[in-house]
């Protein structure tokens, strides 16, 4: 499994060279460091979301709620940061991932304590979340001249030449990939992706590590709470609506298998990766931003085609002959 | 072996206590439906007239229709979060017609033709290819949508003739509009085809063990494929029905109108994991949902809080059963 | 559930005694657990003794599995005591059950196949390096000790486990029990999808085991492996213990009739042999990887065995003639017409049907009732212009479920809520009733109990009396000779022999299928 999910991941990488070199060779300007730096820094929340969905989407679950966490974390924040600019950045992003970690585990324990499938669990509390928003704000908005210079410069920083938004991503993907690779919760979060019956007798509380990850996906949705609100600076009810989706393609994109089990750290970010690429590239070589939707969803039809390609069983093999073979 | 008793007849069915008939899905879902229905009259004095009533029934009559049809799907054990992208796609071929210049008969055609030819299109890479509906979905809702946005851009097509306006506008008979006829008609229809036909019964066995279901005979990809086409058929029909409600085109009409589709079909009852559901259970969903909409509307509630009490709605009605079944196993 | 017209007596043997008598590492007392509408244990009691195996005997839905799970702390008994060591615990998990040393190993050998063999054996006890992350090197190291210990170093601890062989998983699966030292080792029907020698291997890591000291709880349906290796039994019926002893104490009959309450000799049916002329013929089937050049012939009222061990390739052959799965050539003959089956309903029309081996998976279709689930191959029949029409679909019911001596409170009756024998009942049904000319059975009475399978039996008889023709798979020696015309043998893929069945011994066909010159 791993030399071959190692080849998928190779193939995605493959796929994103060759999609910047054909870029490239029109505009030679988008295969230049900076704007590479440029691509990586505007893609950073999706990645940081995409490992959020994935470890969920690894235990056979999904969780729709994501972005509506999203707007709402980010709206506390914003309100927070309006109505008292003294709290330092550091804080607001521990708060925000405090209330993005409570509202994951409210998902987290329906699922667990009630049973409730994911997918239904998280559709309501994706309606929820987001009505909440409009609850806490009364509809209106946070913007830029409510925002204390700390609060949109903070991501803007940069360190070593690259933004601190950047660093973020990478200390999120590091994180991850020490989790996924190196501890026990890793192996319980594939173990039950791939055989939640045997991982019971293996001793795994399956719901329990449910519970877990949908608490992952909550800081997760909680700090890009933090980082899109600071970025796009404005807060409001309409922010990343509909994005759950967009998260979602971008696991699917990076191979991540929605039944579960199957994935890496390293093709969540690439799907995120080649989404971004999409979306920095269509300005720059001159198509309208309306075909980015369509381009995205026929990139998922693709990328799902081909990951089923793969994975197709084949038939036992029991003749010798055919062994040999 | 003389200890074993002759073969008994075994009877067809048992009769079942009353309390199974009291507990039962729909039961509560009727419990639930009188009760807002209450509120409403008591919290507004606009509530129990009977145009208002009329105007509830828009609130659930074009998701409904999608409902019926996605409902059998997710029985199947398949999803279709396209149907939303299939409205605003079959609506953009419209306006294109009406630009060009067709007559209503023409756009009805249009918009019901390209509802198929997407649910086909869905149903063909589920099947043929054998691909997970959920993210076979998620991509063609982008490709449907997307390409009404390469059409449309920023643009709205407007301009629909007047005769069109009667599919989402007109009245059949007093306060009864059109499109609630045909809200009732299409759940008649759904509800013999899924509890009364040989078809809906295949549904069922597929939808609770697909593996056994090949074996006995059921061509469990060919039906999966009707069900698809069937939820693009609806989608398309949904389609006349909004833009011609609403006169004209936008590729963000809809949107987010798959969520909302299956949250009804989940309140009413039908298993998420497929294999159970009834029609009656989706008809009762839409009223709800459609009661708490308007009642919240005739109290300025906004939208966006009214969608609180859905999702709430939801959550709390699915899980209550299991509560009570804990609660009364004395765990 | 049905009222049981032998009440349980207990037959106990004298308490063993003597100073070389050890006392028990693991006793259970008085365990009771029920399920809505089910009791599936009543008051029962099991010791495990340290270095001894115990035979848990008992027909199937006698509940084994249930006490099995109690164990493994995936059930809570309702009452009941479980000691351990003297001491009384309880295991509210299936950590708790690991943390007491409890390990099982399944019929279906529960690991991860996608996981490495090291990482299979120390799941949820990897070693840790300083920073709480996993040691790999540790770990693999361990793996290799482990193995080493069970004289299996022959298996890399790098290896995925998919690229194992069965057997070897097993191996794998005792050495996960070895390396978290546990000290009761479950084995619940262990050689089911084992081949002759792969058993004796087994056999070989259980003597191991008893020389570590471990307390073997082994579970089987297959009384020669329970007299090769178990030391006690216990043996349970309908819930309820209803005898215990030591194995050398004990003659078959006499487990038999505590298994079933009654006396069972299993004679399989009588029959007049009246074979007609061929009817399905088959000649130069071929798979790409499954099986090649696969012909024979069957002939009206005849009932052709194949046999052959396990993974030999004889589900394939027969899954390809229903049109599960496609062939690579070869042509299937039906009545003198060439049919060409592109999917299980092309066959069922033809006349041919497959009753599949894995009755929860392929058979019963669990949460629709009992008429529904037999009604399903002939809702052609059964409705008219695609209307259902039930009093058809209960009679059709009706008619074949009582044939087979159901046993079921009513028609309407979800088929999840029934014993497996019953279900199996179901699965034949639901083919029978669309009146094949051609009907394959895969495994027509695995895992069922004694009682049912003779019904199965009974009815095989009645159905090629009736003229229909019969293809039985079955990996049951026994089986294969009560009840066969003729027996082919299958090998790797490919038809090792056909006999006809006058005068065939057990011996001939086991070599045959294991590819043994004589």
């Amino acid at each position: 499994m791993k030399a071959f999910l190692k080849h998928r991941e190779i193939w995605l990488l493959a796929a994103i060279v060759v999609l910047i070199g054909l870029i490239s060779t029109r505009f030679p300007a988008f295969a230049d460091p900076g704007n590479l730096r440029q691509v990586f820094n505007d893609t950073s929340i999706l990645m940081i979301l995409a490992l959020g969905q994935m470890v969920i989407i690894l235990t056979r679950s999904i969780d729709l709620s994501m972005a509506s966490n999203l707007c709402f974390t980010g709206m506390v924040v914003a309100m927070l940061n309006a109505a008292h600019p003294a709290i330092p950045i550091p804080l607001l992003i521990v708060i925000a991932l405090a209330v993005g970690l409570v509202l994951g585990a409210i998902n987290g324990l329906l699922v667990w304590r009630l049973n409730i499938p994911s997918i239904v669990v998280t559709l309501g509390t994706l309606t929820i979340y987001r009505g909440a928003t409009f609850v806490l704000s009364g509809g209106a908005w946070v913007n830029a001249d409510k925002m204390s210079p700390e609060f949109i410069g903070f991501q803007r920083a940069a360190f070593l030449g690259i933004p601190v938004l950047s660093w973020i991503a990478i200390l999120v993907i590091g994180l991850f990939f020490v989790v996924m690779t190196r501890t026990a919760l890793g192996r319980s979060i594939y173990a039950i992706g791939v055989n939640p019956t045997a991982s019971v007798y293996a001793g795994i509380d399956v719901g329990r590590t449910k519970f877990l990850v949908f608490c992952i996906s909550g800081m997760i949705g909680g700090l890009c709470g933090y980082l899109w609100i600071s970025r796009y600076v404005i807060a409001s009810v309409e922010v990343a609506n509909g994005y759950e989706l967009n998260i979602i393609a971008a696991c699917v994109i990076g191979g991540i298998s929605i039944a579960g089990g199957i994935g890496s750290v390293g093709g969540a970010v690439l799907g995120a990766l080649f989404l971004g690429i999409i979306s920095n590239a269509l300005p720059v070589i001159n198509i309208s931003p309306f075909w980015q939707m369509a381009i995205s969803g026929s990139a998922i039809i693709l990328a799902v085609v081909l990951n089923a390609r793969g994975e197709r069983q084949q038939g036992r093999i029991i003749l010798r002959k055919a062994e040999a073979a | 072996m003389t200890d074993i008793p002759a073969p008994r007849r075994i009877p067809d069915r048992l009769d079942k206590p009353l309390s199974s008939a009291i507990f039962s899905w729909e039961a509560l879902l009727v419990v639930v439906a009188i009760a807002i229905f209450a509120i409403n009259s008591f919290a507004s004095p606009y509530f129990l007239d009977p145009y208002s009533l009329s105007d509830l029934t828009f609130n659930f009559t074009e998701k409904g229709l999608i409902a019926f049809a996605m409902a059998l799907l997710i029985i199947s054990g398949e999803i279709d979060l396209s149907v939303a992208a299939i409205i605003a796609l079959a609506s953009t071929m419209m306006g294109m017609a009406v630009q060009a210049g067709a007559g209503t008969p023409v756009l009805v055609l249009i918009g019901i033709v390209v509802g198929l030819g997407c649910g086909a299109f869905n149903g063909l890479l589920v099947t043929r290819l054998g691909l997970p509906s959920i993210v076979v979905t998620i991509g063609t809702m982008s490709l449907f949508r997307g390409t009404a946005f390469i059409i449309l851009g920023d643009q709205a097509y407007k301009g629909y003739p007047e005769s069109f306006a009667f599919f989402g506008q007109g009245y059949v008979w007093w306060v009864v509009s059109f499109e609630l006829v045909l809200f009732l008609v299409a759940a008649v229809v759904y509800w013999f085809l899924l509890h009364r036909t040989s078809f809906g019964r295949r549904v069922f066995a597929i939808g609770n063990n697909p593996v056994a279901a090949q074996f006995s005979g059921v061509r469990v990809g060919r039906i999966k494929f009707i069900l698809f086409c069937l939820t693009g058929l609806m989608s398309g029909i949904a389609s006349v029905l909004i833009t011609s409600r609403l006169g004209s085109t936008r590729p963000s009409i809809a949107q987010g109108y798959e969520l909302e589709v299956i949250t009804m079909v989940v309140l009413g009852g039908v298993s998420i994991l497929g294999g159970a559901g009834s029609i009656v259970g989706v008809v009762l969903a839409a009223f709800i949902m459609g009661l708490v909409t308007f009642g919240l509307g005739l109290l300025n509630v906004p939208g966006i809080v009214m969608s609180i009490f859905i999702g709430l709605l939801l959550i709390i009605v699915i899980a209550l059963p299991i509560v009570w079944r804990r609660l009364r196993g004395g765990r | 559930m049905l009222d049981n017209p032998h009440p349980a007596q207990i037959v106990r043997d004298p308490p063993p005694k003597g100073s070389g008598e050890t006392a028990p590492r693991l006793t259970l007392s008085g365990i009771s657990k029920s399920f809505p509408g089910v009791r599936a244990l009543h008051n029962v009691s099991l010791s495990l003794y340290p270095g001894q195996v115990t035979a848990l005997i008992g027909e199937n839905g006698a509940g084994k599995s249930t006490l099995v799970k109690i164990m493994t702390g995936i059930y809570q008994p309702d009452e009941g005591a479980i000691t351990i060591d003297g001491q009384t615990v309880t295991l509210p998990s299936a950590h708790a059950a690991f943390g007491h040393g409890v390990t099982a190993i399944h019929q279906e050998t529960v690991l991860f196949d996608d996981l490495t063999v090291a990482e299979n054996i120390f799941l949820g006890h990897a070693p840790r390096t300083r920073f709480g992350t996993i040691d790999w090197r540790t770990m693999r190291k361990n793996a290799r000790e482990v193995l080493d210990t069970m004289h299996a170093g022959h298996i890399d601890a790098d290896v995925r486990l998919k690229d194992l062989g069965i057997a070897n998983k097993h191996l794998v699966a005792v050495a996960r029990a070895m390396s978290i030292d546990a000290r009761i080792v479950i084995m619940d029907e262990p050689t089911a999808a084992l081949s002759m020698k792969e058993i004796e291997e087994l056999f070989l890591l259980i003597e191991f085991l008893k020389s570590e000291g471990k307390a073997i709880l082994f579970i089987s349906h297959k009384f020669d492996e329970i007299y090769r290796i178990a030391d006690r039994y216990t043996v349970f019926r309908d819930g309820e213990m209803v005898g215990e002893g030591l194995i050398k104490d004990a003659g078959q009959s006499q487990i038999v009739r505590m298994m079933v309450g009654r006396s069972v000799d299993h004679i399989f049916p009588q029959r007049k042999a009246e074979i007609g002329a061929p009817v399905l013929s088959v000649s130069g089937l071929s798979h790409p990887t499954e099986f090649n050049d696969i012909g024979f012939e069957l002939h009206k009222g005849e009932i052709l065995g194949f046999y052959g061990l396990v993974g030999a390739g004889r589900s394939e052959v027969m899954q390809a003639i229903s049109g599960i799965t496609r062939t690579s050539g070869g042509t299937i003959t039906l009545d003198g017409k060439v049919i060409v089956p592109k999917s299980a309903a092309d066959s069922i029309e033809a006349g041919i049907v497959y009753v599949p081996e894995e009755r929860g998976k392929q058979g019963v279709v669990i949460g629709l009732p009992i008429f529904q689930n037999v009604s399903l191959p002939s809702l052609k029949r059964t409705s008219k212009s695609g209307l259902l029409r039930l009093a058809e679909e209960f009679s059709l019911a009706r008619s074949y479920t009582e044939r087979l001596d159901l046993r079921a409170s009513s028609l309407s009756q979800d088929v999840g809520t029934l014993s497996g024998g019953n279900q199996q009942k179901i699965v034949i049904a639901k083919w029978l009733a669309t009146a094949p000319k051609v009907i394959i059975l895969d495994e027509p009475t695995k895992g069922i109990d004694i009682g049912s399978k003779a019904a199965v039996h009974g009815f095989m008889a009645e159905l090629v009396a009736q003229g229909l023709s019969v293809i039985m798979v079955s990996s049951e020696l026994p089986e294969i000779l009560g009840m066969s015309d003729r027996v082919v043998v299958m090998r790797e893929g490919l038809i090792a022999a056909v006999y006809d069945n006058k005068g065939l011994d057990a011996e001939t066909l086991v070599r045959t299928a294991a590819g043994i010159a004589a």
